[in-house]
């Protein structure tokens, strides 16, 4: 290994390092702005400027290679006088406004100016003032604050996937700014704030909340999608204050999707319900927790001991933690009751019993960056799983080759392979054709084979197949879509004989946190018990519902709705005020994650435990503890868990170790009967990405953003809206079984003529069927 | 004059023909025939490179730097596309030289192109041209459109087998652009910034590929220096400083324009070409390299040789051969805010030094011209200007602070007068 020598220490390099490189390894700092780890090299801030011995010039350590033998000094004289020169130059038009600025205390300008900086300033001209920039809800602007430094353009374009920032402009006249007065969409755009060394992007929400002296800082993990990003707490007066990425490369890395980014508003909502509360006819009376759990305990007692424990349903949400669902399992099972799910987004049921083990990724997060072929069905993946997206778009980068089977032609932000667009009802067909391609070229494709062997199979299809032939490392994926289709059983199993057949592994897009901890925790229904579906669908006598919102989770809402309202008693566990009061009769206040301990699994089967960050808000309590005292009021034995902790060891008796051995996407074979599409307009109903959980849906920022509002509109193709003779931006009336819901129209070219995009899990479209079935457009 | 004899007209020489810039005044003078001759022969691409080398050509756009050794850099062996890049985007302000080129000889540069070319296994050529000078944009394509119907140009060149052609660029204007690197940027659509170095171009150039650039003057001198040989070319120049060059006089003399004399000729003899200063007037100051050329005081000037060692060795540089002459009516302030402005307005923004300091150092120039001067100023200018240069990805730093130092160096007093008298010591 080449050595070089960065002040008096012999440092060992790999090739293609720069001296940046190794003076991180060596624990060397030196100063920075446009350097970035994960971005390409720019070397224009000038800041880390180095001597490089037998070099006339200093150089920039960011973009300078080590050589064998180099010299580098990073404070001789010729250095320092090079990078307080710079610094200068960086503060003259920069206005030292740290007083009112929201980045103070965080900046990196203002730490380096310490180091750097004179004590005050030789230049006596006109300042340079830049006119601000409306970048949406989300980020703030102050853009003559800006350094220049080109982090949130590179950000764009190599991490995002999509350059909505750019730096038109020459000399002094550069400026940042969004192409044409847009705004910033993306799902990742909340980045830019971080890594702005100076405070010209910071968190619009967040500003002027707190000073960062003032926070306290603790670690925690987002309960959002499946990957379970890690959070950085900031809090303040028992009060979260923003959510910041905790870097950790095998999961998030050092980024953090807009949504778990700014979902923390929805903890101080005013629909946060704080105390408990039992229904007194109409009206709903708050009462202390002694009566609410009595209460509670009494009724389900009743209910239990008149119709049974098959006559109660326990519904709980895949973002509540592994302990809340393991001691709901617990209550669950002592009442006899063997009702209890928490899919319910999830319509076909049929893969139960038939499954090897826990559905996951098939793979660690870290490893998708490194795949050569990969087929994705099923996922609007952006919108489920920004991150998870951002890996597969750098494994593009790398020359990954990705195809996809979905029923929108969407941009994904990088190059797609090959892709089979078609409505909802025809992926199994479309899978069934990559299926038969690979058995016409002598690949075995298992048990499937027989009912595939008759299906045409289309060039694209063709395509697919070869591509997943070849290459090394390879993963069939199936998403939230593909976990959510009526047939989801059936493409899980040909999913899986295009997995063997081709050597790929086979995985879930897991698209709630929690969602492999609910399995583990035992959070489905027993062998004669029923699932979500059949939960509502027969309408039990009593609900148990924790952290859900059964009308917003579920589809039909409609049949969540009248399974509630005729159910004699209801007993809500949640945090916020729900649709689901309306026919509850015991409100029990429950912490959300930051105020309380707990874990969650990710898609990767890793266990991720935190501590509350902050104490309960108002009379709310840890769900754990609300489940214990329960249980301890139905006098249920080995119910006596003194800390999460001890709920936790009862929960995972073999401990994190033995999560690994219960994950496995296998699936027996099922015949494959679904090869025929529907008819008609079908209906692509997508929970959107400001949807997908009680948090999320009350965060502010979240639902003003573009994308929140996009997911409000009914969207079609253009030649559908003229055949239909519709107008776009006019209301349309959607009708699908025997509810309707008026839409604003927008017109999207990249959806087949014969799907129609309208949200599912939304406000707007509860009085809608399925997500994905037939569906009518009619002129208002 | 034509190319048929070994005279110092290396690129002029059209100029003395009727219908300079046509396919036939260039073919009956002996053009292409250094392009017929390596095709028929298949000369070694080494050879060619040898005979550059010896003639100690030196890039004529400003650098100087030698054009064989430019070349020696290519990969031969790289198997893919490779380019070659000719940068006529003449920015810097004084030099006029290379639209010459284009407006009377252009079928010289293809010729010079289509060598080095067929020298460095370059699948095709671009011809970038500045922004503002876009008729000339039109008369190179009609240019290139003769050559191709000549078959000069395109599919199996003059019956070879060889493939080559050439494409024009139109650049927007920016300075900056004619920075190599930037160039390259420009062409494939992006903004025009120079490119941090390494990779030099000769390994990661146009999209990514070898790509060797030269000045339209430099190609241009290609054919002629193939057909009389590298030797011939020292000849006429001195050693190290191969050729003759195209000097753009322009400022306080009586025939402005481009003079095509060889390298170490004496100043004065330039001057005299060039109609001497303007009547009644005495020379003060020149510029002998283009505004970023340090400037050099009469006395200094008149006792140089105009080529790249003697005029590096008075302290400033050849730079692209414009000279820019200056009498004692000249306020040394007033010139300088000009030119600081230029740099100021023409930095590309990307490096912290260049964007903040050009900027800087224009104001205080522009603060003592306008009789605001403060006592300590060009001291601040002087140092300003030292954290500029060496400091930048590119040598436009450099060249905003090469007027900047030299300027206060040799006319200080001027400058001291202004900020102490908030008036100008020249003409009141």
């Amino acid at each position: 290994m080449p050595v070089i020598t960065i002040d008096d220490r012999q440092i060992e390099v790999a090739p293609g390092d720069t001296v940046m490189d190794a003076a991180h390894r060596a624990g060397i700092y030196i100063p920075h702005f446009c350097y970035h780890k994960k971005l390409s090299i720019a070397a224009s801030c000038r800041m880390c400027l180095v001597e490089v011995e037998k070099v006339p010039k200093p150089l920039p350590a960011c973009a300078t290679p080590a050589t064998d033998g180099m010299v580098v000094r990073t404070h001789s004289d010729k250095a320092v006088t090079a990078q307080k020169g710079v610094m200068e130059f960086l503060l003259i038009n920069h206005p030292l406004d740290c007083p009112i600025c929201d980045q103070g205390g965080e900046c990196m300008l203002q730490d380096i100016a310490v180091g750097y900086g004179g004590i005050a300033s030789r230049y006596a001209e006109p300042k340079r003032v830049v006119k601000e920039k409306d970048l949406g809800p989300l980020v703030a602007t102050d853009m003559t604050r800006c350094i220049h430094c080109s982090r949130c353009v590179r950000f764009g374009q190599e991490i995002a996937g999509i350059m909505e920032l750019g730096m038109p402009g020459r000399g002094e006249h550069t400026e940042v700014m969004p192409f044409l007065e847009s705004q910033v969409t993306s799902e990742l755009s909340g980045n830019v704030i971080d890594l702005c060394p100076v405070g010209a992007l910071t968190s619009k929400p967040f500003r002027y909340s707190a000073r960062p002296w003032e926070l306290s800082r603790r670690k925690s993990v987002s309960p959002h999608d499946g990957l379970g990003s890690n959070l950085a707490v900031h809090v303040k007066d028992g009060k979260v204050f923003r959510f910041l990425p905790l870097e950790n490369e095998a999961v998030n890395e050092c980024w953090l999707a807009d949504r778990d980014r700014y979902s923390y508003q929805a903890l101080n909502s005013e629909e946060r319900v704080t105390r408990p509360m039992v229904r007194q006819g109409s009206d709903w009376v708050e009462v202390d927790w002694q009566k609410a759990l009595a209460q509670a305990a009494g009724a389900l007692k009743v209910i239990h001991d008149t119709h049974g424990g098959e006559a109660i349903g326990f519904l709980a949400s895949p973002h509540q933690t592994l302990e809340e669902l393991y001691l709901t399992r617990q209550l669950a099972g002592a009442l006899g009751c063997e009702n209890i799910d928490t899919r319910l987004d999830v319509a076909d049921f049929s893969a139960d019993g038939k499954l090897a083990g826990i559905p996951w990724l098939g793979m660690p997060v870290a490893d998708l960056d490194k795949l050569d072929r990969v087929l994705l069905v099923g996922s609007s993946v952006r919108k489920e799983q920004p991150l998870i997206a951002q890996r597969l778009r750098q494994a593009v980068k790398r020359g990954a080759r990705l195809n996809v089977v979905h029923a929108a032609d969407d941009d994904l932000l990088c190059r797609v392979a090959n892709k089979l667009i078609a409505k909802p009802s025809a992926w199994v067909n479309a899978l069934a054709q990559i299926a038969n391609a690979l058995r016409e070229s002598g690949k075995d494709v298992g048990a499937v084979a027989s009912d595939v062997s008759g299906v045409a199979v289309s060039d694209a299809a063709r395509r697919v197949a070869e591509s997943l032939v070849s290459g090394e490392r390879k993963a069939v994926f199936l998403g939230g879509l593909a976990s959510q289709h009526p047939n989801a059983a059936q493409l899980h199993s040909l999913a899986q004989a295009i997995a063997q057949a081709t050597g790929a592994a086979l995985g879930f897009l897991v698209s709630a946190a929690n969602q492999v901890g609910a399995a583990l925790a035992g959070c489905r229904p027993g062998a004669n018990g029923r699932n979500a579906q059949r939960m509502l669908a027969e309408p039990r006598k009593a609900y148990v519902l924790l952290g859900v919102e059964p009308t917003l989770d579920h589809e039909p809402a409609a049949q969540a709705e009248s399974a509630l309202e005729s159910a004699e008693l209801v007993v809500l566990l949640t945090a916020f005020k729900v649709k689901a009061m309306d026919y509850a009769h015991v409100v029990l206040p429950i912490a959300p994650f930051t105020e309380t301990a707990g874990a969650f699994v990710n898609m990767e089967g890793r266990l991720q435990a935190f501590n509350g960050v902050v104490p309960p808000q108002g009379e709310a309590r840890p769900a754990w503890k609300v489940l214990r005292v329960l249980g301890n009021q139905l006098q249920l034995s080995d119910f006596d868990y003194d800390s999460a902790e001890s709920v936790r060891k009862a929960a995972l008796p073999e401990g994190e170790d033995g999560i690994a051995a219960r994950l496995d996407n296998g699936i027996c074979a099922l015949p494959v009967t679904h090869l025929q599409a529907g008819d008609g307009v079908e209906r692509l109903g997508e929970t959107p990405i400001y949807q997908l959980d009680p948090l999320v849906r009350r965060a502010p920022a979240l639902q003003a953003t573009q994308v929140a509002a996009d997911a409000a509109v009914c969207w079609a193709n253009g030649a559908l809206i003229q055949r239909l003779g519709l107008s776009v931006d006019r209301p349309v009336r959607v009708v699908q079984d025997s509810g309707e819901s008026v839409l604003k129209l927008g017109r999207d070219d990249r959806l087949p003529e014969d799907v129609v995009r309208v949200a599912a899990c939304h406000r707007l479209t509860t009085r809608l069927g399925e997500r994905f079935g037939a569906l009518r457009l009619e002129k208002m | 004059m034509s190319l048929l004899s070994p005279s110092i007209k290396v690129c002029s020489w059209t100029q003395e023909h009727d219908n300079p810039a046509s396919l036939e005044t260039y073919v009956a003078n002996g053009g292409y025939e250094a392009l017929k001759k390596i095709l028929a022969e298949k000369t070694p691409a080494e050879q060619i490179v040898e005979q550059v080398k010896i003639s100690a050509l030196r890039g004529r756009g400003g650098a100087g730097f030698p054009t064989g050794l430019k070349w020696s850099f290519m990969p031969r062996n790289f198997q893919g596309d490779k380019y070659i890049v000719c940068n006529t985007d003449e920015g810097e302000p004084g030099t006029f030289k290379d639209r010459d080129i284009i407006e009377f000889n252009p079928h010289q540069l293809i010729e010079g192109m289509v060598i080095a070319g067929y020298t460095l296994g370059a699948k095709a050529g671009y011809n970038y041209i500045h922004g503002e000078i876009f008729e000339l944009y039109e008369s190179w394509e009609r240019a290139l459109g003769e050559a191709r119907r000549a078959g000069y140009l395109g599919k199996n060149i003059l019956g070879s087998d060889w493939d080559f052609d050439l494409h024009a660029f139109h650049g927007y204007g920016a300075y900056i652009c004619g920075e190599e690197t930037a160039l390259l940027e420009s062409i494939e659509g992006k903004k025009g910034q120079p490119r941090f170095k390494p990779p030099f171009p000769a390994s990661y150039g146009l999209y990514g590929k070898p790509t060797t650039i030269n000045n339209t003057e430099t190609l241009a001198s290609i054919p002629w220096i193939m057909r009389h040989g590298g030797q011939a070319f020292l000849e006429l120049g001195k050693p190290n400083n191969g050729g003759a060059k195209l000097f753009s006089v322009s400022g306080h003399v009586n025939k402005p324009g481009n003079y095509e004399i060889a390298l170490g000729t004496p100043f004065g003899e330039l001057l005299e070409m060039a109609g001497g200063v303007r009547d009644g007037h005495k020379l003060k100051a020149v510029i002998p390299g283009g505004s970023s050329a340090p400037v050099l005081p009469a006395d200094i000037m008149m006792d140089c040789t105009l080529d790249f060692d003697s005029i590096a060795k008075a302290g400033s540089m050849l730079g692209s051969g414009a000279v820019i002459v200056m009498d004692e009516t000249v306020c040394m302030v007033r010139a300088l805010e000009r030119l600081a402005y230029f740099y100021f307005e023409e930095s590309c923004g990307q490096c912290t030094p260049c964007r903040e300091g050009t900027g800087w150092m224009y104001r205080v120039i522009h603060r003592i011209e306008n009789g605001q001067g403060r006592p300590g100023d060009l001291d601040l200018l002087m140092d300003v200007g030292t954290n500029i240069a060496g400091r930048t990805i590119c040598a436009l730093g450099d060249a905003a602070v090469g007027p900047v130092h030299s300027f206060i160096k040799h006319f200080r007093k001027e400058f001291e007068y202004h900020i102490e008298h908030k008036k100008c010591l020249v003409g009141g």
